[in-house]
């Protein structure tokens, strides 16, 4: 099986917030990069599905220079090669870009199975995979929690596969589909595996092949402002030593809210 | 002309479609507005919004839309939506529409604005407020082009009781769409819920949760010891469970539980979206957690910013004293 996944770089989780000057992004040379989240969990499950039925596992990503090293880290978990759709506008680029970028580079690999995160931590549209899926004009599920591969595929059948989707409050479903798809993947779906030294090693063999970025895409939404949000609460802030907080927070709770 | 796209299982009317309407009538600001339901079992919830006299409503019972598919449903919606060409198509932000509104707008090549929390201006005029970066920057963005737009609302962001009822009932009327069955490639089975203990967070009083915070498993007797103190229910974001670290069943958020207890203390939790959603209807939330711009303080009402393992022993002992 050829597997693709994409993955995204976003800033880190301790990132604090800060706004570029136009306040319409964030000023990227004071955040730290790492792997979204989501995605770490579809690449490991590019990594199992071809561990039980062999094949190829290549990562895709669009962004700036700075993606590669994400890349790099796929890589070293085990992915076989990666593409690269790099241009430097990519890093605030909304999902109907990402995805045609993505679509570009990836439509003549011809892969029998698209995964990617089910959103990213930055700007969190939800949409990027689901379009990409359009526009590579394979069928998608989404909210995955686990896939299972119809064994007869390649034997003459019809290849397919059947997913289990979760839906809200606890709920799911299985979907069978045919092949090739794309997949949105839940957090959860598997544990993470970490790169090993061997791994690391290996990487640095690896190709990450370049793709430019297909001239004329039109954003389809522009972020007109950034700020802090507003909070819908005002929250009493309680200060002082870890001792001196409790005993003011169990006084409050008690005496205020009620709650105890 | 706003275009609601209602949500229905099993002749059953997802409540979020009441706060998809309410933010509707925000947008169509006394303009027409349109509300759209498809399925085969789509005539009962088709009368429940017409009832409410909001606004024409276009049923869709062709049979190849039951049981929801992405695929089928987004070839009824771009026919309806090419032929009536709404202003603005609104959706509630639910697990279904995030399964196929994209697919919609890339097919009709419209923007998608997702997880709406607040709407500037009216019509195609509009801009949105929406969350980026886990909560932590709010955005307001504006679609581009001049064919309209998709818009979906944040469960709870808007409220169903705002919504402004027509003094008489709205007509029904069949819509007629034109679906390939055999274009429809995903084969879906029935929903079904995993075995589950008898944990029902649901009716715990007090509730104790614990975020990535916690760190490793091994400190999860720090709140437990919290949770026994104020005879609380523990309970966890999701990393927490996706880690193993607590069963699935004591999950809050969009994938878990929805809570509402009296007490709600939320232990190193950042507070994203999809675990906000899961409990900020809790009486009084109480946040402990090292970084103080955590949007988890956004709806807390006391917070404590600092090491909760300095403070949750100090309150275990607070509490025993």
């Amino acid at each position: 099986m050829k597997i693709a996944v994409c993955i995204k770089q976003v800033p880190t989780r301790e990132w604090q917030p800060r706004l570029r000057e136009d306040k319409t992004w964030i000023r990227e040379q004071d955040a730290s990069f790492e792997m979204n989240e989501p995605d770490a969990y579809a690449l490991e499950e590019s990594l199992r599905l071809r561990e039980k039925h062999g094949g190829e596992v290549v990562v895709c990503a669009a962004g700036p220079a700075r993606v590669q090293q994400v890349l790099r880290e796929a890589l070293a978990r085990g992915a076989d090669r990666a593409l690269h759709v790099d241009d430097e506008s990519l890093g605030s680029a909304d999902a109907f870009v990402s995805a045609a970028a993505l679509a570009a580079a990836m439509a003549d690999e011809k892969f029998d199975l698209v995964l990617t995160g089910l959103q990213s931590d930055d700007q969190g549209h939800g949409q990027t995979g689901v379009i990409l899926a359009e526009r590579l004009g394979i069928p998608h599920s989404t909210i995955i929690m686990e896939i299972q591969i119809d064994p007869s595929a390649g034997s003459g059948q019809a290849a397919g596969m059947r997913v289990k989707r979760e839906l809200e409050g606890g709920w799911f479903q299985w979907v069978a589909m045919p092949l090739p798809a794309l997949l949105t993947v839940q957090s959860g779906i598997n544990q993470l595996r970490y790169a090993t030294l061997k791994g690391i090693m290996a990487a640095k063999k690896k190709e990450i092949r370049k793709v430019a970025l297909p001239a004329g895409l039109q954003p389809s939404q522009q972020i007109v402002a950034l700020a802090l949000p507003v909070r819908s609460k005002q929250t009493q802030m309680i200060d002082g030593s870890p001792a001196e907080a409790a005993r003011e927070l169990v006084r409050r709770l008690r005496e205020e809210a009620r709650a105890l | 002309m706003i275009l609601v796209i209602a949500e229905q299982r099993d002749g059953k009317l997802n409540h979020a479609t009441w706060e998809a309407i309410a933010a509707a009538q925000q947008l169509a600001a006394g303009d027409a507005l349109r509300v759209a339901i498809l399925g085969a079992s789509a005539g009962a919830p088709a009368q429940e919004l017409a009832a409410a006299g909001v606004g024409e409503v276009l049923a869709v019972t062709d049979a190849a839309l039951e049981p929801y598919t992405p695929d089928g449903y987004v070839l009824a919606l771009a026919q309806l939506i090419e032929s009536a060409k709404p202003d603005v198509v609104a959706l509630a932000h639910t697990y279904q529409a995030r399964d196929f509104a994209p697919m919609l707008a890339a097919r009709l090549n419209l923007p998608l604005v997702t997880d709406v929390t607040g709407i500037g201006g009216t019509g195609r005029q509009a801009t949105f407020t929406r969350p980026m970066f886990q909560g932590k920057l709010a955005a307001e963005v504006k679609p581009a082009g001049s064919g309209g737009c998709l818009v979906t609302f944040q469960i709870g962001a808007f409220r169903a009781d705002a919504l402004k009822k027509g003094s008489s009932p709205s007509p029904v009327s069949s819509t007629a769409v034109t679906i390939d069955r055999a274009a429809i490639r995903q084969k879906p089975e029935a929903p079904f819920q995993e075995a589950r203990q008898a944990v029902d967070l649901g009716q715990a009083a007090r509730i104790v949760a614990v975020g990535r915070g916690i760190k490793s498993q091994e400190h999860l007797p720090v709140a437990e010891q919290l949770a026994k103190a104020m005879d609380a229910e523990l309970a966890a974001s999701r990393p927490i469970c996706d880690s193993g670290w607590l069963p699935m069943e004591r999950q809050i958020g969009s994938s878990g539980q929805t809570v509402a207890p009296k007490l709600y203390v939320a232990l190193g939790i950042s507070g994203a979206i999809q675990h906000l959603v899961g409990m900020k209807g809790s009486r009084t939330i109480v946040a402990i957690n090292k970084d103080a711009d955590a949007p988890i303080f956004e709806v807390a009402d006391y917070g404590i910013v600092g090491d909760l393992f300095e403070i949750v022993p100090a309150l275990v002992a607070e509490l025993e004293k």
